[in-house]
């Protein structure tokens, strides 16, 4: 063990145990792979669902005999039953939302780089670490246990939307099929979730903002590292309130409370406290689920995307050969992403009955989140151009992850106004948007950072044909599903529908539907090809050495994969910003963070700029 | 690979571009007051959109084409971090434009939603139920009757609790279809039974959550003479996707004719009514 260590010590010797090593593992590195792992089985789940979910839109009455056969009650005779379709809906964002968009990037990459690049030995709080993914993991079980123990033989899973509106959700079986013990689950899951990412965000501030090594400044971070410690304050500030909610939603449903349920209510032939089945409710209201539900849930969509935001601005800059462009702004960009981000969530709610004036208000926030968005695309360009790209399948993802923010941010700026949500709540124009930016967009983060740091993991590269292929269809893929997602919100095609046989208006639209749904099925068959390379790169992949992408950041300072403490014993010291390539008069075109080496302006966006 | 990339990008945008420019799957003729104000907002900010998705993607494809590594050895990427000229430069126009667009996009909201119906607006109830609507009339006294949650009875067919004691009921009206009169302005008064509901006409450009526990009032003048479908667009369960009826927007003489009919004979002029008028066929 040597003896020139720092001070802040946090040993712990690598376990001997199967059990301790990779099971109850309090290393961050094993960690965060259990929460890819985690991700990986889920994202699967959620996939499958959103093919299901495509078919029976795309031919309604099908009689598709494999699925008669797994879910007899859902699909009697091989045909859904639309209760059937909406717990898929209800699972499918669910699953996706909390298990993939909020474990993948944050729990995940963050888990095992943040403490790595800052010059850690391990997160600061080890065995929190370790809670933090076995809650989760837990809330995941529940969360898949609602598919068999729904209370309803003819769904897997409670019905209501990944949002959970109440009084539907808080009303129990009276209110129909996917409100029984599904739903309860479903509110258990999350509240266990909750408390997991609460344990996490806990450690990722406290990491952040002690543990850094010499040298390790502020201003010096990776950009990825901004973007988990904001994430992690986010995860902070907005899961206690969804928490606090579930909680409220649950005493609803099982303790006969009314927090959210008004007086008066008639539901399926019952008034309100005239049948043991549906007891006396009053006072309550649902408008206020919706606030304590978008007070999370705004935030939740940067949670989801911040940290790819991270990983696209390293992975450009590391094969553009160029620093960031305008590292200070994109700092700040962060920051003011996550700050209007809790001052927005009333968009979700413009027609909901909420005060037409806050309404108002909300609206001039939201178009105002539009501004540090578009300054962090503005750079990403700016990092472009000049530079001497190399097209990894990393670069790729990176770049289409820009393309697709792009893509998927812009509508905002038409959902975001009041007035234009007349016409376009709650219709396919909004799921094209929250798809593209929220979930492929981040997904497309995650996939780049999946092909970049994926020999520092396992010590060998991902295939990097079968990764191109991957990425070639799975680009032109998203767009095919999610763009005529918007025409279709703008003729009217409302979400959360289970067939669109009945309406007139919706006709038109038929060979767009099936157009999307064709584009999903491909799609969802690719990914097919990242999760065999993932896995067979593990074990057949061509060596990785040390640094073999030519970066900067710490990570790529220590062994492939990085022994038990990051750092053999020996932590790193800083000199320099973490983006310095094409350094003029350096010898090689990138100085790692902990060259000595020829003294350059400290590189961190401000050279040649005096405030 | 760059410039494969680049022609990709380029290719998806003007694909994107296309599928709205050709304005094949589009909204629906505008059938009320304000949807001409609504489209013009719409128009502007698709424009503001459109510009800054194609400008951006061709930027991303121009960068990617351009800025390929040769493999030259010794050629080096420019070494710059950034312009805090640029930096303030886009944040203030981009600052000006979005807010501008947001500020813009409140005419039609205030003229909808910050003011109060205008006087002798037309006014219906709307009481929403798990996959039905009912729309309550006031009769020729233009007073609704008293309604009660403990006087309904879905298998009476008295679904919105009307007290048929009260006086102001005896000529009120309840039907599964919703009637209008043509310019004039409307308002709806927003309830719901059991869980949220959301009302919903495609060309009329508006939709407004019903609330259980609220009366949310709303209002808009339709102008034009037709039959349209209404549905809900808040998931309220398993037959959401079925809840459907129809709004008929009708000339006002009809209207008054409507409003001198006992409940019967209210009803059967409906079936007549929805009957006679199809619904556009774009």
């Amino acid at each position: 063990m040597s003896a020139e260590t720092h001070e802040a010590v946090h040993r712990h010797e690598p376990p001997k145990s199967f059990i301790r090593k990779y099971i109850f593992s309090l290393d961050h590195k094993v960690i965060g792979i259990q929460y890819i792992l985690l991700a990986l089985a889920a994202v699967l789940v959620g996939m499958v669902m959103s093919v299901l979910m495509r078919m029976n839109l795309s031919w309604p009455g099908t009689n598709w005999p494999i699925l008669g056969t797994l879910f007899p009650g859902g699909a009697p005779g091989g045909v859904m039953n639309p209760e059937f379709y909406l717990s898929l809906v209800t699972m499918h964002g669910t699953i996706m939302v909390f298990f993939v968009l909020t474990t993948a990037p944050q729990g995940g990459f963050g888990n095992y780089f943040l403490p790595i690049q800052i010059g850690a030995e391990d997160m600061a709080f080890p065995v929190l670490n370790m809670m933090s993914f076995w809650v989760t993991f837990i809330g995941f079980v529940v969360i898949l246990s609602a598919i068999f123990l729904s209370g309803a033989p003819s769904t897997i899973g409670p019905i209501g939307g990944w949002t959970g509106y109440p009084p539907l959700s808080a009303l129990g079986q009276i209110a129909g099929p996917g409100q029984g013990m599904g739903m309860n689950l479903w509110i258990i899951s999350i509240a266990i979730f909750c408390v997991g990412s609460l344990l996490g965000a806990l450690n990722f501030i406290t990491t952040l903002l002690n543990m850094r090594t010499k040298g390790m400044s502020l201003m010096r971070m990776p950009l990825t590292c901004w973007a988990w410690f904001t994430t992690a304050v986010l995860a902070l500030l907005s899961f206690p309130v969804l928490l606090g909610g579930g909680i409220l939603l649950l005493l609803d449903r099982l303790a006969g409370t009314s927090f959210f349920i008004p007086g008066g209510l008639y539901v399926s032939g019952l008034l309100s406290g005239t049948n043991p089945n549906f007891p006396l409710h009053t006072g309550g209201s649902p408008i206020l689920w919706q606030h304590l539900f978008w007070f999370f849930g705004h935030p939740e969509v940067y949670i989801a995307i911040l940290p790819g935001m991270g990983a696209t601005s390293h992975i450009l800059a590391t094969f553009a050969r160029k620093p960031v462009f305008g590292y200070r702004a994109m700092v700040f960009a962060i920051f003011a992403i996550g700050l209007l981000g809790f001052f927005v969530w009333g968009h979700h709610m413009f027609i909901s009955g909420m005060s037409p004036y806050s309404a108002v208000a909300f609206s001039l926030l939201t178009l105002s989140i539009g501004v540090p968005s578009a300054v962090k695309t503005f750079n990403w360009l700016g990092t472009l151009w000049g530079g001497r790209i190399r097209f990894t399948t990393a670069m790729l993802f990176a770049i289409g992850f820009v393309s697709l923010f792009v893509a998927g941010g812009i509508s905002g700026l038409i959902l975001g106004q009041s007035s234009l949500d007349l016409p376009m709540h709650d219709t396919y124009i909004v799921l094209g948007h929250f798809h593209l930016v929220m979930g492929v967009a981040s997904i497309f983060g995650m996939f780049a950072a999946t092909y970049f740091w994926f020999p520092k993991m396992f010590g060998r590269f991902m295939n990097e044909g079968i990764g191109k292929i991957h990425f070639w269809i799975t680009f032109v893929g998203v767009y095919c599903i999610f763009v005529p997602m918007h025409v279709m919100g703008l003729v009217g095609m409302p979400r959360r529908y289970a067939a669109f046989t009945e309406y007139e208006f919706l006709k038109s639209l038929h060979p767009l539907v099936i157009f999307v749904s064709v584009a999903a099925i491909i799609t969802v068959i690719v990914q097919l090809l990242f999760y065999f390379n993932f896995f067979w790169s593990m074990f057949k992949g061509k060596k990785a050495s040390d640094n073999p992408w030519e970066a900067t950041t710490l990570e790529w300072n220590t062994a492939t994969p990085p022994p038990h403490d990051n750092f053999a014993g020996v932590l790193p010291t800083v000199y320099r910003g973490p983006y310095e390539f094409a350094v003029p008069g350096a010898p090689n075109d990138f100085m790692m963070q902990t060259d000595v080496g020829t003294e350059v302006t400290s590189g961190n966006g401000h050279n040649g700029h005096k405030h | 690979m760059g410039r494969v990339l680049a022609v990709i990008i380029w290719l998806l945008t003007l694909l994107s571009v296309a599928l709205f420019v050709s304005k094949k799957w589009w909204f629906p003729p505008s059938i009320s007051e304000h949807g001409p104000a609504l489209d013009r907002q719409f128009l502007i900010t698709i424009l503001v959109v459109g510009v800054s998705f194609t400008a951006a993607q061709i930027g991303l494809g121009y960068m990617v084409w351009k800025y390929r590594d040769t493999g030259k050895s010794g050629d080096r990427a420019l070494y710059t971090h950034g312009s805090n000229r640029l930096e303030v430069l886009w944040t203030v126009i981009t600052a000006v434009v979005f807010i501008a667009l947001a500020v813009m996009g409140q005419s039609v909201w205030a003229s909808l939603r910050l003011h109060d119906a205008p006087p002798g607006a037309y006014t219906v109830e709307v009481v929403a139920q798990q996959f039905q609507w009912n729309f309550h009339y006031p009769g020729k006294d233009n007073v609704f009757g008293r309604t009660d949650p403990s006087l309904i009875d879905d298998s009476a067919l008295n679904f919105i609790g009307l007290d048929d004691t009260d006086p102001n009921a005896k000529d009120d009206s309840v039907t599964a279809a919703l009637a209008i009169p043509v310019n004039r302005p409307v308002e709806l008064r927003l309830r719901s039974k059991d869980v949220i509901h959301s009302f919903w006409v495609p060309p009329l450009r508006f939709k407004q959550d019903l609330v259980p526990g609220m009366e949310i009032k709303v209002h808009f003048t339709a102008n034009k003479v037709g039959k349209y479908e209404l549905a809900c667009a808040e998931l309220c369960g398993q037959l959401h996707f079925k809840m459907k009826s129809y709004m008929l927007v009708l000339p006002e003489d009809e209207i008054k004719s409507l409003s001198a009919l006992s409940q019967e004979q209210f009803q059967a002029r409906m079936g007549e009514l929805l009957a006679k008028y199809q619904l556009p066929s774009d």
